[in-house]
């Protein structure tokens, strides 16, 4: 019957490949009204010592604290005392005044790159907030907010920025690529996923040493699809390791949507059911569901009871970076269409309504916090810009790629020292 | 030649028994040594590299890992972060690629993207090389993969002595270092001559071994023997098949094992050659962008108006490593005799 080799005379249809396509493309009207919420209080706080298949609905449902009139309860309220939210709320809008200065500093031309991370603030504050300040965190590149959370001076971050004389990381590594060891902030590598194995590495040495100290780890849904990702979970589970796995589901990955990470056929947090790990699958723009379901699993790690998958279902406003342009894939006001809301309006919204905050009070401190950002950004370029004069010495090129230098790397740094000796005189200096 | 060997803690060891004894006076005395990899633990290994390790110094420390060689070295890079000293074994270096983004970007980068914030001083080891029937994914010499890499160290022992103290020197030095274990001479030096019986280690002086600790220092070449006519560079399995062909034909060559190929003991080569007039390079390796090529221009680079003849290349062919053709492919006697002939002749 058929000419097609390989395909048997049959009636059955031709096999189809199946692409992925995301639901709205510019133009279209966003309507996200089917994805399902659950009531806040509806879902159920397992004991952190739970083991995980009792608790894989939750790989599947929606942890919730606040809901959309900023009133928290249910299990997983964490009842945090007033103090304790204005703390995080001011961290979360220094992240977005942090964020706003130094994408217009990357437009204004002193710097090559920058990313944002508007809208999943609550994914990395109210995570590294639920965790000990001696805990390990290896972050991929959004997760600026790990180091404001735990008050890394932001002119450090300005200085790595602009790979300026006062950046420590000495110009090598790409903006917002921060290393924090003082602050538990491992190296941002800029490969995806890479810091998977490495936190569960941590973990496992940690525990092997009988330490107290765990290992939490971001990544995003579209690079949970890296082999990396799935050799993490499996040494986790394997060895019962220590570690807190978040993946931040933002829905796109620069421009390919999250169905082009499975998430069409099923949620990331059921990537844990897979590995017989615990998966919480959580509002990631519910800063107290983001705290509560972090502290869960930190207590669960912390008492040898396993690691954990974090689901933060949220939505990535922005462009991927000051390199994307998202309105060229996805419509304009697919944001604002979001049905969760934004965390800082969110958690401003929920300090009003226990009467700890108010309209002027966060005017003021949005305010104070834009000057904050501005005052410090004047410090940090006083010691140089990227592309506007070379900031370290040449020679710094060639050290730490070995902790000795090795004799082929002392000619190549002579041969360089030569080459720019020609090129600017012999009395050249860092600018 | 040999070293300082035949004290009163001197044992008889084979390549497999030094190595092992490397990781277990390391396990002894650091704390944060951990040997991990894929049947290393109760087994103690496919080699028997790490046989008894696990019994001896506890489930902690020797451990077997999931089949996952990102894993193992990625896992590696965090434990190095934490403070450990890992010591992770690639069953055969033919499996190191899943692995390899893991050396490549992170491992090896670590220290310079952190400016020191963090070190990776992970010693990866691996039985690499032909000559046992090993077909494609069992025989293969990634060495000049590994070398191209910016950050990270090749060594590559060719006898029991040298692979215990190169051992103790890659566990201990802090930055990653890619331990490469020629398996063709792991239970005794090989001539060559496939078809002939395999000497033992037991016969060999380099087989005398310390039992405790020393260290032979990364980057520096061992000058196997002196001579006049040409200077011959090889490591591994090769500096044994090279030394009998070369004994075999009368030749004065002066053989030299490079035993760490990064970083390079290049004043060793610039010397051995100058007096020569004549390089000879022989690795097992694919031949196109193998180590020799970078060999053969390090050579005339530094030694042009000292050759009395080209540098010559003996390698393995630019093809898969076959399995019933593994003699054809070896760069065995008749491919070194040649090569050394025509060398001489020039």
């Amino acid at each position: 019957m058929s000419d097609t080799p390989g395909r048997p005379a049959s009636n059955l249809p031709p096999l189809s490949l199946h692409i992925p396509e995301p639901r709205y493309r510019p133009g279209d009207t966003p309507d996200f009204g089917d994805i399902v919420v659950p009531e806040v209080g509806e879902t159920p706080r397992p004991s952190e010592d739970s083991k995980p298949d009792a608790m894989r609905n939750l790989c599947y449902g929606l942890v919730r604290v606040l809901d959309f009139d900023g009133v928290a309860t249910g299990p997983w309220d964490p009842k945090l005392t007033p103090e304790r939210l204005r703390t995080m709320l001011r961290y979360m809008m220094l992240t977005r005044a942090f964020d706003d200065r130094m994408f217009r500093a990357q437009r204004q031309g002193k710097t090559s790159f920058y990313m944002k991370c508007t809208g999943e603030e609550a994914t990395s504050i109210a995570s590294t907030m639920a965790i000990d300040r001696a805990d390990m965190c290896f972050p991929s590149y959004r997760q600026q907010g790990i180091l404001i959370a735990r008050d890394y001076p932001l002119i450090q971050m300005m200085n790595q920025i602009y790979s300026n004389r006062g950046d420590h990381l000495l110009g090598r590594q790409l903006p917002i690529m921060y290393s924090a060891p003082e602050h538990g902030f491992f190296s941002v590598s800029g490969n995806l996923a890479t810091q998977y194995p490495q936190a569960v590495g941590w973990a496992m040495a940690s525990a092997s040493k009988g330490d107290s100290r765990i290992a939490t780890v971001w990544c995003g849904e579209g690079s949970s699809a890296e082999g990396d990702f799935h050799s993490a979970l499996t040494f986790a589970t394997v060895y019962n390791a220590p570690v807190i796995f978040n993946v931040v589901n933002n829905q796109w990955a620069i421009s390919s949507f999250s169905g082009f990470a499975g998430g069409e056929r099923t949620t990331f947090a059921a990537r844990a059911v897979g590995y017989g790990i615990a998966g919480l699958r959580i509002d990631g723009n519910d800063p107290l569901a983001v705290y509560a379901a972090t502290l869960w699993a930190a207590d669960r790690a912390r008492t040898n009871n396993g690691p954990t998958l974090i689901e933060h279902f949220t939505y990535r406003s922005e462009g991927h970076s000051t390199s994307d342009d998202p309105s060229a894939y996805r419509p304009a006001d697919e944001a604002t269409a979001w049905p969760f809301g934004d965390p800082i309006a969110r958690l401003k919204q929920h300090l009003i309504a226990l009467g700890e905050w108010d309209e002027e009070r966060h005017e003021a401190q949005r305010t104070e916090l834009d000057d904050l950002v501005k005052t410090t950004q004047k410090q940090s370029e006083k010691l140089g810009i990227l592309g506007h004069g070379m900031h370290q010495p040449f020679e710094t090129m060639f050290q730490d790629v070995f902790e000795e230098m090795p004799w082929h790397l002392k000619e190549q740094s002579a041969q360089m020292l030569a080459e720019q000796e020609a090129k600017f005189g012999p009395n050249w200096k860092p600018e | 030649m040999m070293p300082e060997s035949s004290s009163a803690d001197t044992k008889t060891m084979n390549m497999i028994e030094a190595i092992n004894s490397a990781m277990d006076v390391m396990l002894e005395r650091d704390p944060n040594t951990v040997v991990m990899g894929e049947d290393v633990g109760f087994f103690g290994g496919v080699f028997r590299a790490t046989a008894g390790l696990q019994k001896k110094h506890g489930k902690t420390r020797v451990f077997d890992t999931p089949i996952n060689e990102c894993g193992i070295i990625g896992v590696a890079v965090g434990m190095g972060a934490y403070g450990l000293r890992p010591v992770p074994e690639i069953q055969f270096a033919d499996y190191i690629y899943p692995g390899l983004d893991q050396l490549v970007s992170e491992a090896a980068r670590l220290r310079y993207r952190s400016a020191n914030d963090y070190i990776c001083p992970m010693t990866v080891r691996t039985p690499f090389g032909g000559g046992i029937f090993g077909g494609q994914t069992h025989s293969q010499s990634p060495e000049s993969i590994m070398t191209h890499i910016c950050g990270v160290k090749t060594v590559i022992p060719s006898n029991p002595y040298d692979a215990k103290g190169l051992l103790i020197a890659a566990i201990e030095d802090n930055d990653p270092v890619v331990f490469l274990e020629p398996k063709r001479i792991y239970n005794g030096p090989f001539s060559g001559y496939y078809d002939r019986p395999v000497e033992p280690w037991s016969k060999h002086d380099a087989s005398a071994v310390p039992e405790g600790y020393y260290r032979i220092d990364l980057g520096k070449a061992a000058t196997v023997r002196e001579g006049e006519a040409l200077t011959i560079l090889a490591y591994g399995t090769m500096v044994h098949v090279t030394r009998t062909i070369v004994e075999e034909m009368g030749i004065d060559a002066e053989i030299i094992d490079l035993r760490t190929l990064l970083p390079l003991d290049i004043d060793a080569i610039e010397a051995s050659v100058k007096k020569t007039g004549r390089c000879l390079v022989i690795h097992e390796a694919t031949r196109t962008s193998g180590f020799g090529a970078e060999l053969a221009a390090l050579v005339q680079e530094r030694c042009f108006y000292h050759l009395e003849a080209p540098v010559e290349r003996v390698t393995g062919f630019d093809t898969p490593y076959p399995h019933s053709l593994e003699w054809a492919y070896f760069p065995g006697p008749v491919r070194i005799a040649t090569a050394l002939t025509k060398i001489l002749k020039d």
